[in-house]
């Protein structure tokens, strides 16, 4: 083992470099505060590797990206850990970035003369900023691509510069493949290799000037960085990760339905830390719109990068720094006042609905309930499992999984599925009925799905059957010929109702509805049905 | 008393340094190995596809028959054409070799003149019934599971290559 290292020493040396790093002297005052930059290195580490583990199983085009990640987390075991990782890593690197920015500020770190690791540090985490922005697309799902074309169209607003920003980024002919050929482009080829580089630059930077000092502590005994300071750094990395771990396992990192650029209801929010920009320019109308898009972080940017020009008076204790200190807070006070704007006027429902589709039956609508009748009635349920736990089917677990497929991939499968699965009997109103049910399935609703009352899908089943929704209207689809029929039941009773489909004319001459003799167990389902509906 | 309590504490924050920087190196290599290494928990579409009528099969003569199969290729399903040899050996038995030769892998042809397979690349010949008959193919033609139904004839899926020994004779 002696022999071994003394031969990479004598040929490499290495060991020496290492001790050289690991002795290096550092102030008597060094400490606790000081760890966040090596927390920060440590997590761009984590990105890259988790960033690397993605990218091997990763189709990196509009049309692949949604489904490959689909893949990952759903099929591949550790992919959800590990896309976890990723994301949550990414929040995580910028708050720890934050935070030694701060940290340097507060402690007047930045000055002579170490000007030039201060503007290194700016550069980086504007790095940061822009890994977040450029991985943002990679998901593909509604999240990404509208959050996409917002951040392409305030570039477009920048005076003179948009058109080519707008082009440099691909999006001028709005957001597309080649949009996101260059954010994958630069997210894992540039990016990586530029930080990387900046962040040795960086690093070499801090040692060649030496660990801050504390003013008033030059004279004390210097200390080295092995073994205190390491496993002071140590620690907090564990802490960070085991932090990152936890969050990866516990909290899904969320991965939204496939984007749909004709989707219209879809409200793009942007990541959280940039949601106070997103705040501001809500308050910000016409010519005052640049201040929120271009103005506000130009001058943060032009601020931060000549912080050390601006302050030139010499390092005083950290406790004196009225100044820094009000800075800092003033701009946290800000930051925090317009994220917790925009949180609380984040609209609750809209961000769950998209996130987890539908949650009840009673929000689907007819044809698509008419489906759940259809799985139920075909017993799908003899291969196929709804719920989360895989119960030995032989067919894929529709719950956990979801459906990758439009409506009508899913219609040609039923025909010739090609697979064990027997092909279908059904008619091809009722297996499109049974695809637009299918496709609405996604973790979060499918235990509830499996558990919808026997009332209600054959009482869909017969208001499709009898094409109630070529007059009505149930949760939004159908037409307005006829009144709409959601809370019936706080106008009419379950009498009235039977009744009425008996004979409608009865209780209106003009009425143009004609009449429906269900059997006793029909008339029971669809009034039900109807009466069941919010 | 001093110095070696200061000793004591410092191979006590060098081990704690080292046990932490373990976990960490474990808690991402290890998910990172079975993340790679593990088969995905696909649902892989096997069984039987209508492959062929063979009611105009002539006994001993080899027929290449096309057919389309649904593969999970990662994450997508696909269709592919997909091609198999055909040989009604006896009035009861129908085979259908994979169109691949044993050796590497190569795509084999019918001679009709010697009445043999063979494959161009490395020269092997294989007989009727799918034996090596010469070259360095380790072990016979793998033959996908079949079923007829009335005249057609159902193909399955070679679930993975089988090692040399235990296709012998199967």
């Amino acid at each position: 083992m002696k022999a071994l290292i003394d031969w990479i020493e004598d040929r490499t040396g290495l060991i020496s470099t290492i001790a050289h790093f690991l002795n290096e002297e550092i102030p008597a005052s060094s400490g606790w505060h000081q760890v966040f930059g090596s927390v920060a290195m440590f997590l761009f580490l984590v990105q890259a590797f988790t960033g690397i583990l993605l990218g091997l199983n990763y189709g990196a085009t509009p049309g692949e990206a949604h489904s490959s990640l689909r893949f990952i987390i759903n099929e591949l075991s550790g992919g959800a850990l590990i896309r976890g990782l990723h994301h949550w890593g990414a929040s995580a690197m910028v708050i720890v970035v934050v935070l030694h920015m701060i940290q340097v500020f507060i402690w007047g770190a930045y000055k002579k003369p170490r000007e030039a690791t201060w503007l290194a540090g700016v550069v980086l985490l504007l790095f940061t900023l822009a890994f977040s922005l450029t991985g943002y697309l990679l998901p593909w799902d509604n999240r990404a691509y509208w959050g996409t074309v917002v951040t392409t169209q305030i570039a477009a607003g920048v005076p003179v510069m948009g058109p080519y920003v707008l082009r440099l980024m691909g999006a001028q002919d709005g957001v597309g493949v080649i949009t996101f050929a260059r954010f994958y482009g630069a997210h894992v080829l540039i990016l990586p290799a530029v930080t990387f580089l900046l962040i040795v630059f960086h690093i070499y930077l801090v040692r060649r000037h030496g660990v801050a000092p504390e003013p008033g502590d030059e004279l004390l005994p210097k200390q080295k960085f092995y073994p205190k300071q390491v496993f002071r750094d140590t620690f907090a990395i564990f802490v960070v990760f085991a932090t990152l771990f936890t969050l990866a396992i516990v909290a899904k990192a969320p991965l939204g339905r496939l984007a749909d650029p004709t989707d219209t209801s879809y409200i793009p929010r942007p990541e959280w830390y940039f949601q106070f920009l997103f705040q501001l320019l809500k308050y910000c109308e016409g010519p005052l719109e640049l201040f929120a898009t271009v103005i506000l972080p130009g001058l943060a940017v032009g601020g931060l990068l000549a912080v050390p020009f601006l302050d030139r008076s010499p390092m005083v204790k950290f406790t004196k720094r009225t100044m820094a200190m009000a800075v800092v807070v003033l701009c946290a006070i800000g930051w925090t006042g317009l994220t917790a704007g925009a949180i609380i006027q984040t609209p609750k429902e809209a961000a769950l609905a998209e996130a987890m589709g539908p949650m009840d039956w009673v929000e689907l609508t007819p044809i698509e309930l008419a489906g759940v009748g259809y799985f139920q009635k075909d017993r799908c349920v003899i291969c196929h499992t709804l719920g989360l736990a895989n119960e030995g089917k032989p067919g894929p677990n529709l719950g956990t999984g979801g459906v990758s497929h439009d409506v009508a991939w899913m219609v040609a499968h039923f025909k010739r599925p090609g697979t064990p699965m027997a092909a279908m009997s059904l008619k091809p109103a009722e297996m499109n009925a049974l695809a637009s049910f299918l496709i609405k399935l996604t973790p979060q609703n499918s235990v509830k799905m499996s558990e919808v009352p026997s009332f209600a899908w054959e009482g869909a089943i017969l208001y499709q059957k009898n094409q109630c929704g070529l007059c009505h209207q149930v949760n939004g689809a159908g037409t307005n010929n006829g009144p709409p029929l959601n809370a019936l039941a706080k106008r009419r009773k379950p009498d009235w109702v039977k009744a009425h489909f008996r004979d409608p004319q009865k209780f209106d001459p003009d009425s143009t509805m004609p009449s429906y003799k269900f059997n006793e167990r029909d008339m029971e389902w669809i009034t039900s049905y109807l009466l069941a509906l919010p | 008393m001093v110095a070696s309590s200061d000793m004591a504490r410092r191979s006590f924050l060098e081990r704690a340094t080292q046990i932490m920087g373990a976990l960490i190196a474990g808690g991402l290599g290890f998910p990172a190995l079975v993340y790679l290494l593990k088969p995905a928990n696909s649902f892989a579409p096997g069984g039987f596809v209508d492959a062929a009528d063979i009611s105009q099969l002539k006994p001993r003569i080899p027929e290449e028959v096309e057919f389309q199969r649904i593969r999970k290729d990662g994450w997508k399903l696909i269709t592919e054409k997909s091609t198999a040899w055909v040989v009604k050996l006896t009035d009861s038995e129908v085979v259908a070799y994979s169109p691949q030769c044993t050796h590497l892998g190569c795509a084999y042809h019918f001679e009709e003149a010697k009445g043999e397979f063979v494959c161009p690349c490395h020269t092997t010949n294989f007989s009727i019934d799918g034996e090596v008959m010469g070259g360095p193919a380790p072990r016979p033609l793998d033959r996908f599971p079949v079923k007829v139904q009335g005249s057609r004839l159902l193909i399955g899926t070679i679930e993975n290559a089988k090692p040399a020994s235990k296709k012998k004779g199967a």
